[in-house]
């Protein structure tokens, strides 16, 4: 029923170079996050700590009461079992079929037979809509099936932990939508707890539960989606919105000269676009960490801006609307 | 809109720093390069002698992995047949201008020394003691090295084995301890076909052209040589092909850097084997003489 992921202060670096420093944050059981920021700046690092792939120089994952940066190798294997991880390229097995790449980790670890490994792997397969492709080497097929069929290796122990690695790079914008869908349909059937690094801003403001920021070497921000999407902080705002006018600049943070001829030249940021609602599940049933749209908003006397949480749940969020 | 200054769920939820005190000026950019720089000849020995460290464990994670249960006994007959076809051919066809060279030079050595009667003795010796581990420590470290090396180097890059590892599986268990094993079985097969192939070019020349008779060839080397030769043979070729797989595994799982890094890997495990190998030969070689009495005449 979803695990808790507890990350405190958490820092890692390659020779001598931090990557991030001080990173601390809970994904809360059963709950959708999802963690952006700027290329580079570690975040497909980051969920390689997590999974115990790469050793933080300080800092604790605590998981079930253990923490995963001072297991041994052997019980790291163990629990690693809890994870579902896609990674950034999906990380196919080259020299076998995308059948035998899904099947893999239902050979290994359990002692189903092979028409019951058969009928897992067609149904997950036909979920990521890769029936057909079976037979095929992940050299023959293309970047998003790839992608897909990583997916549904990644799913197919039933994991309580799930990393996706930028699922929707590499999709086009119909798949992305019916992969949005899926990972909320999952997380309504399974309660497995997710943790989505994404560069999809629409994804971003409508798929989790809860948004984190990586900025310039340390978390800028990490709270539940109407927080960071109501929040005025300059990087979480121009990040979340897309926007050149920030402190983001093209490499990694602009430098002093130009945030003050920015300001100077008097650049007025646009107002922050609405807070669109929550995708739905397929079925109309709630999930079970979900949140009635703008609680958290009326909790913390924020206004959220105009025209928030209104039409169809789900719907696209349009950038042109909010430019308007 | 009002900031938001409420936290969330919890304390450790919600981390709100700003990152106004970030931008640092230009100069924070040149100061982050001249970080990597720096350090000389001890930083390279503490690397130098940390590489040794870390392929000393990796080496006794494999010896793990070799006595661990289940053995992994498909990829070992897949990685067995992938080693000896691309290894028969090449050692067979070093083994018979290796095998003439040295009942060339032997015989025409030994007839200078008066000794023509020991001809087929020395070279067949020769051959078995020695040409044949080295031809097969070649093969094994060029052909079945590399390609060790290259496979395993690909899967790193490709995050393969990564991913294996988050699904549970341990790759040098799974991928690592069985070439292992099919190396070293394959060299010892190996190591019997130079050695048959040398007997026989060596055989031939010394018969055939260097007009030797063939029956002073056979009693000589009955008179001098003995079973131990063979078995200190293959005792080498078991190792050599054991310690190239170890060299190539541990290189091509620690590759790093795209394809190019994959090739670097290739590069540094086959000089590094070819390196390894002779100076083990050499060891046991000193060994052995050490420890088995050798015949008289
Ligand atoms: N194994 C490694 N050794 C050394 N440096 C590394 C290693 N892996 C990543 N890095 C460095 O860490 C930084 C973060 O890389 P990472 O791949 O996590 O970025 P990212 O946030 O996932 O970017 P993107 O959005 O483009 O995928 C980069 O500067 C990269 O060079
Ligand atoms: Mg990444």
């Amino acid at each position: 029923m979803g695990v808790e992921v507890r990350v405190e202060g958490l820092t890692k670096s390659f020779g001598g170079q931090p990557v991030w420093s001080d990173v601390s944050l809970t994904l809360p059981a059963g709950e959708i996050s999802v963690l952006l920021g700027p290329s580079g700046t570690g975040k497909s690092v980051f969920l390689k700590t997590l999974v115990g792939l790469l050793k933080p120089d300080r800092g604790a994952i605590w998981i079930e009461g253990r923490d995963l940066a001072r297991l041994s190798e052997r019980a790291l294997y163990e629990v690693r079992k809890l994870f579902g991880v896609l990674f950034q390229d999906g990380a196919l097995f080259g020299s076998m079929t995308i059948y035998d790449n899904v099947a893999f980790p239902l050979r290994e670890h359990t002692r189903r037979s092979e028409s019951e490994i058969r009928a897992v792997v067609h149904e997950k397969l036909e979920m990521v809509g890769l029936l057909g492709a079976e037979r095929k080497l992940p050299g023959e097929i293309s970047g998003g099936m790839r992608k897909r069929a990583g997916l549904a290796r990644a799913l197919v122990l039933d994991p309580q932990i799930i990393l996706f690695d930028e699922p929707d790079s590499g999709l086009d914008p119909v798949r992305t939508a019916y992969l949005n869908q899926l990972i909320i349909d999952l997380n309504q059937q399974t309660g497995a707890t997710f943790l989505i690094v994404t560069h999809d801003i629409n994804t971003a403001r409508t798929v989790p539960d809860n948004i984190g920021l990586i900025y310039h070497g340390h978390l800028a921000m990490f709270g539940p989606r109407e927080m960071l999407l109501s929040s005025t902080e300059p990087v979480v705002r121009q990040f979340l919105n897309a926007q050149r006018i920030g402190p983001i600049g093209m490499a990694e943070e602009k430098d002093s000269d130009e945030l003050r001829a920015e300001a100077e030249a008097g650049v007025e940021l646009p107002p922050l676009p609405p807070i669109p609602l929550q995708l739905a599940p397929s079925d109309g049933r709630p999930r079970r960490a979900e949140q009635s749209p703008g609680r958290w908003c009326e909790e913390h006397d924020v206004v959220p801006p105009a025209g928030s949480f209104q039409g169809v749940r789900g719907s696209v969020w349009q950038p042109t609307e909010a430019l308007r | 809109m009002s900031p938001p200054t409420g936290t969330g769920r919890s304390a450790s939820n919600t981390s709100t720093s700003t990152s106004t005190s970030t931008s640092s000026g230009p100069g924070s950019g040149t100061g982050k390069l001249a970080a990597g720089t720096g350090g000389g000849g001890p930083t390279r020995l503490t690397s130098g002698l940390r590489g040794f460290g870390h392929f000393f464990a990796f080496c006794l994670d494999a010896l793990r992995g070799l006595v661990r249960r289940p053995f992994q006994v498909r990829e070992f007959v897949q990685q067995a047949w992938f080693i000896s076809s691309v290894s028969i051919l090449p050692a067979a066809l070093v083994a018979i201008p290796f095998g003439a060279v040295i009942a060339l030079q032997l015989g025409s050595l030994v007839r200078q020394l008066g000794a023509q009667s020991f001809t087929g003795a020395t070279s067949v010796l020769a051959v078995v003691r020695e040409a044949s581990p080295i031809v097969t420590a070649l093969i094994i470290a060029g052909a079945g090295g590399s390609a060790i090396c290259a496979d395993l180097g690909a899967r790193k890059i490709r995050e393969e084995l990564d991913a294996m590892e988050v699904l549970g599986i341990d790759p040098v268990h799974r991928l690592v301890a069985p070439r292992i094993v099919a190396a070293a079985l394959v060299a010892a097969l190996l190591n019997g076909l130079v050695s048959v192939v040398g007997v026989a070019g060596g055989y031939f020349f010394n018969v055939v052209m260097q007009g030797g008779t063939p029956g002073a060839y056979l009693a000589s080397f009955q008179a001098l040589g003995q079973l131990s030769d063979l078995a200190v043979g293959e005792v080498k070729a078991v190792l050599f092909g054991a310690v190239a797989a170890l060299v190539a595994s541990y290189h091509g799982m620690t590759a790093k850097g795209g394809p190019k890094g994959v090739g670097d890997a290739v590069n540094q495990s086959v000089v590094l084997t070819f390196m390894l190998l002779f100076a083990l030969n050499f060891v046991i070689t000193a060994v052995y003489f050490q420890l088995v009495p050798q015949r008289g005449m």
